[in-house]
């Protein structure tokens, strides 16, 4: 008996064509229903959307303020300000990016506040050419994990990406350590697309470059930390 | 392709957002220049260590307290008492 064909979205139509469509679409991300139960007042569902996410929002906030108050602090403002605006959320974008876009502008905000005699933007010192143009060459062997117990490559990670401008470590994050797509970390930032892959192109480039003094083969041993 | 046409693809290489026709001349790029082969590795391993070794630790004990105080916050803003009130008007048609 032959096999019977797999049922793809076109075939399914031509073989019922009054299929509503909305049968054909993707299925809705949970988050819809759990925001929805959340404005119509439902705790639980709020706190769940908190724990979905708080960790995400803290790492994000750490890494952009480098620091760990703040970015408990801000955490916290982020949620409560969700909580507060939870009505203008349309679902036009994933819930997560909405929370994303607030946690940094929220760290924005609290590096101005740091920083009085400096602006702090998206933009400071990212026409930097430092870093976008590759001087070391050297490959790195053995992988990072296996010169460095785990609290001494966490401080080099911590150490490095510290060093970064605000407007690169910020697009590093949401992109590479977050992995939000170029389009979300576009709509989360603000930015263009092609304002996005440069900046993420020149952050990946001066992190591998300030992590090959660790890593590169011609360190023999581990480079101080 | 020389190196720096290659250096403008690589956000495009990595993130597999390239056309094959230029894949096809990048990947012919890599194959003579071990400068470059080296910069792509080397990037790529810088994604993964930072994707995989989580440099800031997230406690529970820490978790706990900040959902704790915000959903305190929220609770105090009496929004959330409104769907006791909700619950008990009656449901007219």
């Amino acid at each position: 008996m032959p096999s019977p064909t797999p049922q793809t979205e076109e075939n399914l139509t031509d073989l019922v064509p009054d299929l509503p469509a909305d049968l054909l679409a993707e299925p809705p991300h949970p988050d819809v229903a759990l925001v929805a139960r959340a404005k119509a007042g439902d705790t639980a569902a709020f706190e769940q959307l908190i724990r979905q996410y708080e960790r995400q929002i803290f790492r994000t906030a750490q890494h952009i303020t480098q620091n760990r108050e703040d970015a408990e602090d801000i955490t916290q403002d982020v949620f409560f300000k969700a909580f507060q605006k939870l009505d203008q959320f349309q679902g036009n974008s994933k819930f997560s990016t909405w929370l994303v876009r607030i946690a940094v502008n929220e760290s924005l905000m609290r590096l101005r506040k740091r920083k009085t005699s400096k602006t702090v933007s998206m933009d400071q010192d990212v026409q930097t050419d430092e870093g976008s143009i590759p001087r070391d060459f050297a490959e790195w062997r053995p992988n990072p994990e296996q010169n460095y117990n785990q609290a001494e490559l966490a401080e080099i990670l911590r150490k490095t990406i510290a060093g970064l401008p605000p407007g690169f470590r910020t697009v590093f994050t949401l992109r590479d350590i977050e992995n939000l797509s170029t389009e979300e970390t576009a709509e989360a930032l603000g930015l263009s697309v092609p304002a996005v892959k440069s900046r993420l192109l020149r952050a990946r480039l001066q992190l591998r470059e300030r992590l090959s003094r660790y890593f590169g083969k011609k360190n023999e041993g581990s480079a101080k930390l | 392709m020389n190196c720096t046409d290659f250096l403008a693809k690589l956000t495009d290489y990595f993130d597999g957002q390239i056309d094959p026709d230029l894949l096809a001349e990048v990947k012919q790029h890599l194959g003579t220049c071990h400068h470059c082969e080296v910069v792509v590795d080397t990037t790529r391993k810088t994604i993964d260590v930072y994707r995989h070794h989580q440099p800031y630790d997230f406690p529970e004990e820490l978790s706990t307290r900040m959902r704790e105080a915000v959903m305190e916050r929220c609770k105090a803003t009496g929004k959330y008492p409104d769907v006791e009130k909700r619950a008990s008007k009656p449901t007219g048609t």
